[in-house]
């Protein structure tokens, strides 16, 4: 497998993850997304206490050539944004399932990360995404 | 993928790891494993090597060749000598651009052309039509493949391969018939990067061979392969025009700065002349002006531009600058209000973000 994907993480189509944590989710960019963007020169977060809704738009995401929108994979409300992406916006490059966070959000429904792929699931998505 | 043409290199590029997309029809790596900011830093101080195949190559034939061009360029070649190269807008009769193309001049009777690949049908249809004179034009694009070699170590790596001696090559300068590893090729110092370069052209069934020798030699001197997103840095940080950016059918070359580039007083009548002439007397309603963010955020073309809250032109090209380590854009600008500001803001999604003017071009080599 090029890209890495790690045990615990729901995936969405997008190539967005959520580490569940009790009502909190952790979400960033998966390791596939960051190498098709390349070097990630910008991002632009959400504000603490904006709701933010599975699917919609919550961050942008600039390399150098490109712009994408990072798609909140739960609904809720962002509790905590990772400044350190402000002034070093690499480390998502860097390090997408660690240091690389985006954002944590309360989620408003409990049940929706059973939606979201597993490791296996996004892994096998991976392959075909790959061979299309 | 689609039926998008390979050029002769595709391969090496697949070796390396290239990332292909698709640009004006070619496939074409963006960038290789490096990435783009160390393909820029490589190219700056050291050397890269890019495939420019997918650049489109006119040739000119025939007693009056030299008028002929006279009447569609815009820059005067009656001082051009043989084996010199010429930067020139191809106009139309409105000053609106056809296109921005290198001119070889082999002798009086033979020209080289460069042109934009995008544009190449285009130029072709466009310089057909235009046909006066003893003339004979011919497209050669299909047979011929090109690399640019750019930066300070380009010298070194080339020499090798060649009994040419190429420090007597000067800038905008070129040598036809050049054996370079057993490959005849026509080198010309020139570049779309703003370091010390040569462009080299030869035979696409030759190539795959001059690839592999410039490699090895390469090697050596610290060579590494650069992309399609590389080039367009480089060119922006040395404030090069590309076409459909910085100029375009709506864009003339004096919105786009490129005045010594067009000689409206050429006793030769040329396409746009008349309107040249006349959007320097009236004046400009968009000049191409320098920018450089103060707040982060990345400027991307299109994005509109402001003064007091007052939109007066658009990005025509902006990105991150790992050489500046800045952020900086070129923009299309109503100079009554440009002249008189010192900070615009850039609308980024819908938020101002502020920039200063800087001087053009922003990176500028030490000789």
């Amino acid at each position: 497998m090029k890209y890495k994907a790690i045990d615990g993480l729901k995936y969405t189509k997008k190539h967005e993850w959520a580490r569940q944590d009790g009502s909190t989710a952790v979400v960033g960019l998966c390791d596939y997304a960051q190498d098709k963007l390349g070097e990630i020169v910008f991002v632009e977060l959400p504000e603490v206490g904006a709701a933010v809704e599975a699917g919609k738009s919550a961050a942008v995401i600039e390399s150098v050539k490109a712009v994408a929108d990072l798609y909140a994979p739960l609904s809720g409300t962002v509790t905590e944004v990772n400044e350190v992406l402000l002034d070093q916006p690499e480390t998502i490059n860097q390090d997408p399932y660690g240091e690389g966070w985006v954002f944590k959000v309360e989620i408003t429904d409990q049940t929706e990360p059973e939606g979201l792929m597993d490791k296996e699931a996004y892994e096998e998505f991976l392959m075909k995404e790959e061979e299309a | 993928m689609n039926d998008a043409r390979k050029t002769p290199f595709y391969e090496k590029h697949l070796a390396l790891e290239g990332k292909i997309v698709d640009y004006s029809g070619w496939l074409l790596p963006v960038q290789y494993s490096k990435g783009l900011v160390e393909e820029v830093h490589d190219t700056r101080k050291r050397a890269t090597l890019f495939d420019v195949s997918h650049m489109g190559e006119l040739m000119i034939e025939g007693k009056d060749s030299e008028m002929y061009l006279q009447k569609l360029v815009t820059n005067d070649l009656s001082g051009l000598k043989d084996g010199a190269v010429i930067y020139s807008p191809v106009c139309y009769p409105d000053g609106g651009v056809v296109d921005d193309i290198l001119i070889y001049r082999i002798n009086s009777e033979s020209y080289f052309l460069v042109v934009n690949a995008a544009n190449t049908d285009k130029d072709y249809a466009w310089f057909q039509e235009n046909l006066s004179g003893a003339v004979i034009l011919k497209n050669l694009s299909p047979d011929y493949a090109q690399l640019a070699l750019q930066g300070p170590n380009s010298e070194t790596i080339l020499q090798p391969l060649t009994a040419e001696p190429l420090s007597e090559l000067k800038y905008y300068h070129f040598s036809k018939d050049v054996t370079l590893a057993g490959v005849n090729c026509l080198v010309s110092r020139t570049g779309y990067t703003g370091e010390d370069g040569f462009e080299i052209y030869c035979l696409n069934a030759d190539a795959p061979a001059l690839w592999d020798a410039l490699w090895e030699e390469g090697k050596k001197h610290e060579l590494n392969p650069a992309g399609l997103g590389a080039r367009d840095v480089l060119r922006l940080e040395a404030a090069m025009p590309l076409y459909g950016h910085e100029l375009s059918k709506e864009i003339t070359p004096l919105n786009a700065g490129l005045d010594r580039f067009v000689a409206v007083e050429k006793n030769v009548p040329f396409n746009g002349q008349e309107a040249l002439k006349q959007q320097k007397k009236q004046g400009l309603k968009h000049k191409l002006y320098g920018l450089e963010m103060l707040e982060r955020g990345v400027p991307r073309e299109g994005y509109p531009v402001q003064a007091a809250g007052k939109e007066i032109g658009w990005i025509s090209s902006g990105s991150f600058s790992p050489t500046l380590d800045k952020f900086i854009a070129m923009a299309l600008l109503d100079p009554q209000v440009a002249d008189h500001a010192k900070e615009v803001e850039i609308m980024i999604r819908n938020r101002p973000y502020r920039a200063s003017f800087t001087k053009l071009p922003f990176y500028r080599r030490k000789k």
